[in-house]
């Protein structure tokens, strides 16, 4: 077992994320509490922990969606600890929801054509100055999303509005969503909950794909076994602090880790 | 006996027509957006006034007018009203449904005081008269007089569809969308939702203040009481009627609530005594309530409903199978 500092997979490279001593408070209670984490790039990092350990506020803070309280969140070495929740996606991090949330009334093609960043049609006036440019952009984006769509065999339901998904292929929606921005890297929150197990191994599938296209992941999930399938490190997280790091197998003996999860760390 | 008949249809529909452009600004800004705004009757007479004090013969009573032309009029309502639109915008967007309508009706309210008490600006409580009419050369020939104000009108109303539906169907429409159905998610999809949700309402009361400025030159004379919040709930009822969400059902919506308006106008002078008919005028309120709700009891989503939009750039949708597109084919 290693502690933060000596852990790092990839050699001397800075990391792709880099958050540091975040802190997010909500009236008294520490949510997290002087967290820092790195995802390598190319890496495809676990976080686990207790329910009530933070993660999702530390998934929402690196997302942008909450501002941290104390720290610092860096993204390929710029710092985006001001910027607010629909500036990072731009800045190479998509992220998906743990309950997913896709526009129900819109077509499952036009949920994922709404992922292209700084298209020049979502410029009102552009629409009527310069439709020719619009038109051809938004030509290149549908061939893009429609293979996308392919990509996670939603293909035949494109005309569809996204409520007639199910709980897994509302999953994959979002990852088709944010593929359209070509994200570095891509935080996953519990992709594996309330999926069935076909749509479960597809999305297994599909992410190490991703990965090995390059793609550095973080990924919050309770199913050990499958962080233990996909992750090479894992960080565990309780009371909104760093417990411990390391491989999947020694993380998972940890007493540490399992007291954590009986309830030991306050 | 018939040319008076289509005269008074042309009227009808004219004036109906004006309240089209008001239901489809009003589609923009919650059809598309979700955007909660219960002060439409202040931006309509933020339009009227500004064009009518633009257009007006000089009155040494009050500011102006400056006798310009009626279309610079309406232009200049137009943009007023956006800017108006875009200010109020500014301070009250961020904030949730139900506190955008408080803050949009206290807006309406402080308009409308305004245009009582401003009386240098708006005439006060007597309002602003000889606002010069599209043709009003023929006002002798009723006939041709009617038919060319509403060929104007359906022009005005025309173009603002196309407009409409052309921004409906373009990148920045789908956005909207997005916004108006899950602001985070929009938000973590890279979209600056409360940008876009600026500029559509900037838009949608932009094109309110263009049907407020039409209806004032249709008139030809505007006074505080038009613009009582009366107003805007017949609006809000056009646009559910018809379709929320659906530019031509903000426009269907528009011409049936007006004519159950006149309608019931024209019941309540026939069957009631003369001494009552001031006070039986709210059943003309409660007639408009009625059909809204037996409509929505048939048709939830209004008589149109809103439509699937998809990109104007792929073609209408034709079928729910993906093949029917010919850029599907590669994937076979």
């Amino acid at each position: 077992m290693t502690n933060v500092k000596a852990s790092s997979t990839s050699g001397n490279a800075q990391p792709l994320i880099e958050a540091r001593d975040l802190v997010k408070v909500f009236g008294g209670l520490r949510a997290v509490d002087g967290m820092s984490i790195a995802l390598n790039r190319g890496e495809m990092l676990g976080l686990i922990g207790p329910n009530g350990a933070g993660k999702t506020t530390l998934f929402n803070l690196l997302a942008g969606s909450l501002r941290p309280s104390e720290g610092q969140i860096c993204v390929a070495g710029h710092d985006l600890t001001r910027y607010g929740a629909d500036r990072r996606l731009g800045a190479g991090l998509g992220r998906t929801f743990q309950i997913p949330r896709p526009f129900a009334e819109m077509s499952v093609l036009e949920n994922v054509l709404t992922g292209r960043q700084d298209q020049l049609g979502e410029r009102l006036w552009m629409n009527v100055l310069t439709p020719g440019r619009v038109a051809s952009e938004e030509r290149a984006a549908m061939e893009k999303a429609r293979n996308l769509l392919d990509f996670v065999t939603l293909s035949k339901l494109e005309h569809e509005p996204a409520r007639v998904l199910s709980g897994g292929q509302r999953k994959l929606l979002e990852l088709a969503r944010i593929l359209m921005a070509d994200p570095q890297a891509i935080l996953l929150d519990e992709p594996a909950a309330g999926v069935n197990p076909t749509l479960l191994e597809l999305i297994i599938d599909r992410v190490l794909e991703l990965n090995a296209q390059g793609k550095s992941i973080l990924l919050i999930e309770h199913n050990m076994d499958m962080v233990a399938r996909l992750c090479g490190r894992v960080v565990v997280m309780a009371a909104g602090r760093h417990l411990i790091e390391g491989k999947p197998e020694d993380v998972s003996r940890d007493p540490t880790v399992i007291d954590a999860y009986l309830g030991g760390v306050h | 006996m018939n040319l008076e008949l289509i005269a008074y249809g042309a009227f009808f529909l004219t004036m109906a027509l004006t309240y089209a452009i008001i239901a489809l600004g009003l589609n923009v800004q919650w059809g598309q957006t979700g955007l909660f705004n219960v002060g439409i009757a202040g931006f309509v007479a933020i339009g009227a006034y500004t064009s009518a004090l633009l257009t007006t013969p000089d009155d040494p009573n009050r500011f102006g007018g400056f006798d310009l032309p009626i279309f610079v009029g309406w232009i200049g309502g137009a943009i007023t009203a956006s800017i108006a639109s875009f200010l109020i915008g500014a301070l009250t967007i961020r904030l949730r449904a139900d506190y955008l309508a408080i803050a949009t009706f206290g807006v309406a309210v402080v308009v409308q005081l305004a245009a009582l008490n401003l009386e240098p600006l708006t005439g006060g409580p007597f309002g602003v008269g000889f606002i010069p009419r599209p043709f009003a050369e023929l006002a002798g020939n009723p006939l041709a007089f009617g038919l060319l104000n509403l060929a104007v009108l359906s022009l005005v109303v025309g173009s603002t569809y196309l407009l409409l539906e052309r921004l409906a169907r373009s990148p920045w429409g789908r956005v909207l969308r997005s916004v108006r159905e899950d602001e985070q998610a929009a938000l973590a999809l890279g979209k600056n939702a409360t940008k876009f949700r600026l500029q559509a309402f900037a838009l949608g009361g932009g094109i309110m203040g263009l049907a407020g400025a039409t209806q004032a030159h249709f008139i030809g004379f505007i006074a505080p009481e038009n613009y009582l919040p009366i107003l805007t709930f017949q609006v809000w009822a056009m646009l559910i009627v018809g379709g929320s969400g659906n530019n031509r059902g903000a426009i269907l919506g528009a011409v049936l609530v007006w004519g159950i308006w006149a309608a019931s106008a024209g019941i309540v002078s026939a069957i009631v005594p003369p001494e009552q008919q001031a006070r039986a005028a709210a059943l003309q309120i409660v007639m408009i309530g009625v059909a809204l709700c037996a409509i929505l009891l048939v048709r939830p989503r209004g008589i149109l409903g809103e439509e699937r939009m998809i990109s104007r750039h792929l073609g209408k949708l034709r079928t729910p199978s993906p093949t029917a597109n010919s850029s599907a084919d590669r994937k076979a």
